[in-house]
């Protein structure tokens, strides 16, 4: 072995399940140190990469070719003691989802405590006292307490925190992070990632870096490999791929992502409509939702006030626990509020109504997936007692109206994309012939050229039909992308309602700056930037 | 101290949803066996008694008074007690009363407590046996899940689960007592007479019983095991080194845990109601054969009595497997 051996080398990887081949014939390099993002849309192979780096390919099934040498380890003829070494101590893994990624019947610190007994010859004691030292090394505040606390009781971000604790409890080599933030809010995300950015810096370790999200690879990474379909589409520098990229996959992906900081596109005839003096097609006055009872009571919507005009799109932004989707359900009628009223027209309305639709979150579950995706749109029709021909026409017209085909109507809903559920979810909306579309979280299961697609679309009908339409999402730079108006929520209360433009360009409340300077930058020069202005705020503060 | 209140609340909702239960139970079996057709005071008389003395014995067990104004009184005798006149002298049933047999004019509360060690030593006996064989070959069935030697073991387990436990019985009986004569047959003996007579008695029932549950402790055991190493966390562990031994036997193994206990629960809960076949087979003295004998003559207070004693004991089970679950996975009292 040399010195000079790169700390990871993979060579014509090709990893197959069954016919499908997931990598094909992948080639890269990571020196010690150095941190590589693998960047790429669901489906492109990325984690597959990152699995077969810990060899966890290894009995499932997989066909692997090629090699992968990870700190000297031959990956793939390594013996099950060898690869037993390498995982968790030479190289470590953080997972997506920090809560289902801990096992949730041991204390957060006795599962640290048994990877290190694993690795090292230490009495129980010492490994416990371990992990409350690498628990307090990620922030963890009160670490000797905390680490006899089950995950559960643990927030998202601190489960993290705690995922990254275990793998630096044996001082590994390589951190390999499969889409580590992808779980958390936005002022989490950045929170997590600038704790990377230090432990790279302080342990020298080396990062690999999977992710979907361009702009958590632009300020964290030295080099992006961006991956469609199993191969590579581009390699290089973070600052020369992302700054002029060189294949046109590159392109197309970098313009679909969504920026907080480029306004929503003109369109002509937005320029005729004028918002401002159209009628108001939804109001909420007043509004209130409280939870539980007694001392567990808790306000989840709190004296909110809105509107929405026709052929006008108010963003509601927020993080978790915020109340923005308690607010959407509210707005629909699927949940009565507490206090407060919804109006429709300047009239109160209850209960669920035809011309106030909803688009979800999850375009899998929101269907029925044993009923054709026709009968699931047909349903609005038939509940208002329309009869066949003109229902089957009607259906074509809609699928067709979302960008499907007519002859669409037979399949069922594991038949399409991501992308294509979410149209027909929305089809099933415009079924009832709306005023108002709900939208909750509507393109955050979706890779982001679909996602682009998707807000191309609502925006279209917005313009179109006119329809006054309500977009719900974490994601500012989504939003951005589609609202007229802007309702920031924070802890059940809008904290901060205007024209979108002159929220995102000078908002007045200290939070939407905070959430604005956690949006990571595409820029990576940029991204630094933001990362020390955290750091020293947070230094500061 | 919030997490005592929430448990102390826990508690205290599950209690009184067990009280509810019971009084429901109470209230159908009552109606069911008291407004079955058939004359009691006839039965309860014999065959030569004449109309009068059927009368005077209707009288006597009050079967004239409306069927709601004698479940009070029953429920009334459940909460105080009673006091009953057998002609010449009054006896005092304390509180918790169920009656008075119809046939050997002894209460039903003492009744069932004469009987009540015999069938508790076989069920809590087979218990330990059916867990330990249960649990054991479940363990063994989700570390080899996919080789032969666990799809032998599940076809092992999945016959035992088919067979009924007097073959079980009748087998081990022929073959152990009778052939080999390794065993004397069955013999009830009082563990405070002697305890050793007492466990090689019982070796037997605890063996046939053990056998068939152990089947159901077996899959449930693979399956929730089998659950839990297809979740996420589990890929945790294997990604950083921890050996398949530690990932069966700590972190899946654990993932059993609540479903056991739930199961565990319901069928100690109705084995302490008495096991009627086991009982019969080996002649133990027990509840379940006491049921079989009141059922057979006709002694309604003693046949509601023991259904009744039967829904207590699986309400009882099932709220202690309820704190339990709690104990075990404390996410439950939060929810």
């Amino acid at each position: 072995m040399s010195t000079a051996e790169s700390l990871v080398q993979v060579t014509g990887l090709s990893v197959a399940f069954g016919p499908v081949r997931a990598v094909d014939a992948l080639s890269f390099r990571l020196e010690r140190g150095a941190a590589l993002a693998l960047v790429g849309e669901s489906g492109s192979g990325k984690s597959t990469v990152a699995s077969a780096l810990l060899g966890l390919h290894r009995g499932t099934g997989a066909v692997v070719d090629g090699t992968v040498r990870v700190a000297g380890v031959d990956v793939g003829s390594a013996s099950d003691a060898e690869l037993r070494r390498l995982r968790g101590g030479t190289a470590a893994m953080v997972f997506q989802d920090p809560l289902s990624s801990l096992d949730p019947y041991y204390a957060v610190g006795d599962q640290i405590a048994e990877v290190y007994r694993v690795h090292h010859r230490a009495s129980r004691r010492a490994a416990r006292a371990r992990a409350v030292q690498v628990l307090d090394r990620v922030g963890i505040p009160d670490a000797v307490r905390r680490s006899r606390s089950r995950p559960h009781e643990f927030s998202g971000g601190m489960r993290q925190r705690a995922l990254i604790a275990m793998a630096l409890a044996c001082e590994p080599e390589l951190l390999v992070a499969d889409e580590p933030t992808t779980a958390l809010d936005v002022t989490v995300q950045a929170q997590i990632l600038d704790l990377l950015h230090t432990l790279r810096q302080e342990t020298g370790m080396g990062l690999l870096l999977v992710t979907h999200d361009v702009g958590v690879a632009a300020g964290s990474v030295d080099d992006i490999l961006v991956m469609r379909n199993g191969v590579e589409v581009e390699h290089g520098p973070v600052a020369t791929v992302l700054g002029s990229p060189a294949r046109t996959y590159t392109r197309r992906l970098l313009k679909s992502v969504p920026r907080v900081d480029v306004p929503r596109p003109a369109h002509p005839a937005d320029a005729e409509h004028e918002p401002a003096s159209a009628g108001v097609a939804l109001e909420a006055v007043g509004l209130r939702r409280v939870f539980g009872r007694g001392a567990r009571a808790f306000a989840a919507v709190d004296d909110v006030s809105l509107q929405v005009r026709r052929g006008e799109a108010l963003g509601i932004v927020g993080e978790s626990g915020s109340g923005k989707t308690t607010l959407g359900r509210m707005l629909v009628g699927l949940l009565a509020p507490s206090a407060g009223q919804v109006r429709r027209e300047g009239v109160a309305v209850n209960g669920v109504r035809p011309d106030v639709q909803m688009v979800f979150q999850d375009p899998v579950s929101s269907l029925n997936p044993r009923r054709s995706v026709g009968e699931s749109v047909a349903d609005p029709l038939r509940a208002r007692g329309e009869r066949d021909p003109a229902v089957r026409t009607r259906v074509a017209e809609l699928l067709e109206r979302v960008g499907l085909e007519p002859a669409h109507h037979g399949r069922y809903p594991h038949e399409f994309s991501g992308g294509q559920r979410q149209r027909i979810g929305i089809a099933r909306a415009l079924a009832a012939d709306p005023r108002v579309l709900v939208c909750d979280e509507p393109v955050s299961a979706l890779d982001v050229t679909t996602q682009a697609q998707v807000v191309e679309l609502l925006d279209e009908l917005r313009r179109e039909l006119g329809l006054a339409l309500v977009f719900i999402a974490h994601d500012l730079a989504v939003v951005r992308r589609v609202s007229d108006r802007l309702a920031v929520m924070r802890r059940g209360r809008v904290v901060e309602y205007g024209q979108a433009n002159e929220v995102y360009e000078s908002p007045r409340e200290a939070y939407t700056r905070h959430l604005l300077a956690a949006v990571p930058a595409l820029d990576p020069d940029l991204a630094a930037v933001r990362r020390a202005e955290r750091m020293e705020q947070r230094s500061l503060g | 101290m919030n997490a005592l209140h929430g448990f102390a609340g826990f508690a205290l909702r599950r209690t009184l949803g067990a009280v509810v239960t019971l009084l429901a139970i109470s209230v159908i079996v009552y109606v069911v066996f008291y407004a079955a057709p058939g004359d009691v005071a006839q039965i309860t008389c014999g065959p030569r008694c004449s109309p009068a003395q059927v009368h005077q014995v209707a009288e006597q067990l009050r079967l004239d008074d409306p069927l709601y104004v004698r479940y009070l009184h029953f429920l009334q005798g459940v909460v105080v007690g009673h006091d009953y006149s057998t002609g010449t002298s009054v006896e005092h049933c304390s509180a918790p009363c169920l009656g008075m047999s119809y046939q050997s004019d002894q209460q039903v509360t003492q009744l069932i407590l004469a009987k009540l060690p015999v069938t508790g030593s076989l069920a809590l006996g087979a218990m330990v046996l059916w867990l330990l064989f249960g649990v054991g070959t479940g363990v063994l069935a989700a570390w080899r899940r996919g080789r032969l030697d666990e799809r032998i073991l599940t076809g092992i387990t999945l016959a035992g689960w088919a067979t009924p436990v007097f073959v079980v019985g009748l087998l081990l009986m022929v073959v152990i007592c009778g052939q080999l004569q390794l065993l004397p047959f069955p013999q009830y003996v009082p563990f405070t007479e002697d305890p050793e007579q007492w466990a090689w008695n019982l070796l037997l029932p605890w063996l046939s019983l053990a056998l068939i549950e152990a089947a159901k402790y077996a899959r449930l055991t693979r399956s929730a095991m089998l659950e839990t190493l297809a979740e996420d966390h589990v890929r945790t562990f294997r990604a950083y080194g921890v050996g398949e031994r530690a990932i069966v036997g700590r972190h899946a193994l654990r993932g059993a845990v609540g479903p056991l206990i739930a199961l565990n629960a319901n069928d100690l809960g109705s084995l302490f109601g008495g096991a009627v076949l086991t009982e019969s087979l080996f002649g133990l003295p027990g509840i379940g054969r006491e049921l079989v004998h009141a059922v057979n003559v006709v002694d309604l207070p003693v046949v509601v009595g023991m259904v009744v004693l039967t829904g207590f004991f699986v309400v009882l089970a099932n709220a202690v497997a309820d704190v339990l679950y709690a104990v075990a996975d404390r996410r439950t009292v939060l929810s």
